[in-house]
């Protein structure tokens, strides 16, 4: 019994055989475990997002963060990256999935591996969460305020994305959600018509909301964080992957 | 939230970033998160150079009030030139 851990940039194969970059943080105890692969928001593959994945591998966990922008911009500097995806109207909801599905299999192929996965994500990566636990087979999956799930999308607007709420009954395993009461994008509102959805497909699902918090608010380099919201959520968290994964 | 509210503007003149003086062809600006301004949301420039790569860029990322403030004194500026300047 060790709580010795890794944490290294990788290369991981993704579903479609593209090479993706990620940053893996990982136990070194070889009692069998479950992995998480975390999905960063719009800012990018960043620092904090990789402080994320060292703290689920600390608890006992296997991450891995796959560099989502690195078709677009490989060995950019993750703000420049993100700059250059943004201005493309975001990376499309294929990519993203056949990343996580890549990023999955890592996990599941690792020696200590108990064969299940979850997945987190934050902002953007909430809904990229929620599309990827609609689309491929996994055992957990949380959504941290993220957007455009529910709602509605103008025309114009220039993420070329569309709300994922239809296919809720294809949601694969339970889903955590954790939101921000005073956030407008997901509103309150927002977050009630997904509660509808999943209860009407008889899904399993937890939502919490934080009153006196917005988007953002496990940020800890942002003036968005809260703190009473990010350590509940942080216990809400592994009291939900300590059950499914 | 991830705005995406996004202008693209052609522009022609140089930017220094951390290599250098580059020219600069393409300006990106946009209302959303910021990098590393202690803000929610910022109004961002990016001054591109597009042959470069996505590190061709110089960026700035203001309050909206600054942004405003900003605005008012370009025009302002550009107002008071003699006319003729080239």
């Amino acid at each position: 019994m060790t709580d010795a851990l890794i944490a290294e940039t990788i290369t991981i194969t993704a579903d479609n055989g593209d090479e993706v970059q990620a940053y893996s943080a990982r136990a070194l105890d070889e009692a069998p475990r479950g992995g998480v692969v975390v999905i960063h928001h719009l800012p990018g593959y960043d620092d904090e997002t990789k402080e994320i994945a060292r703290t689920f591998a600390y608890h006992g966990y296997n991450a891995v963060v796959p560099n989502l922008y690195w078709r677009q911009a490989p060995g950019a500097a993750p703000d420049d990256a993100a700059a250059a995806v943004r201005a493309q109207g975001g990376i499309p909801d294929e990519q993203l999935v056949t990343d996580v599905a890549g990023a999955a299999a890592y996990l599941k192929g690792l020696p200590n591996s108990n064969g299940k996965v979850g997945t987190i994500g934050y902002c953007s990566g909430g809904r990229h969460s929620f599309l990827a636990a609609v689309s491929l087979d996994l055992d957990a999956a949380v959504d941290c305020y993220g957007a455009f799930v529910t709602g509605e999308i103008r025309e114009d607007f220039p993420l070329k994305v569309t709300t994922l709420v239809d296919r809720t009954p294809n949601l694969s395993c339970p889903l955590l959600g954790l939101f921000g009461a005073e956030d407008k994008y997901p509103s309150p509102e927002h977050v009630a018509e997904l509660e509808e959805a999943l209860k009407a497909a008889g899904k399993t699902y937890e939502f919490h909301s934080y009153p006196d918090a917005g988007h953002a608010f496990f940020s800890v380099n942002r003036p968005a964080y809260r703190v009473e919201a990010a350590n509940d959520g942080w216990a809400r968290i592994f009291d939900f992957y300590g059950r499914y994964i | 939230m991830c705005t995406y509210i996004t202008e693209k503007v052609a522009i022609s003149g140089s930017a220094k970033g951390t290599s250098g003086w580059m020219s600069v062809s393409d300006c990106s600006v946009y209302l959303d998160h910021p990098q590393h301004a202690p803000f929610g949301h910022t109004l961002n420039i990016d001054f591109l150079a597009p042959e470069l790569g996505p590190s061709g860029r110089v960026a700035v990322e203001l309050s909206q009030e600054s942004a405003r403030a900003l605005v008012k004194a370009v025009q302002a500026v550009l107002d008071a030139a003699p006319p003729g300047l080239e």
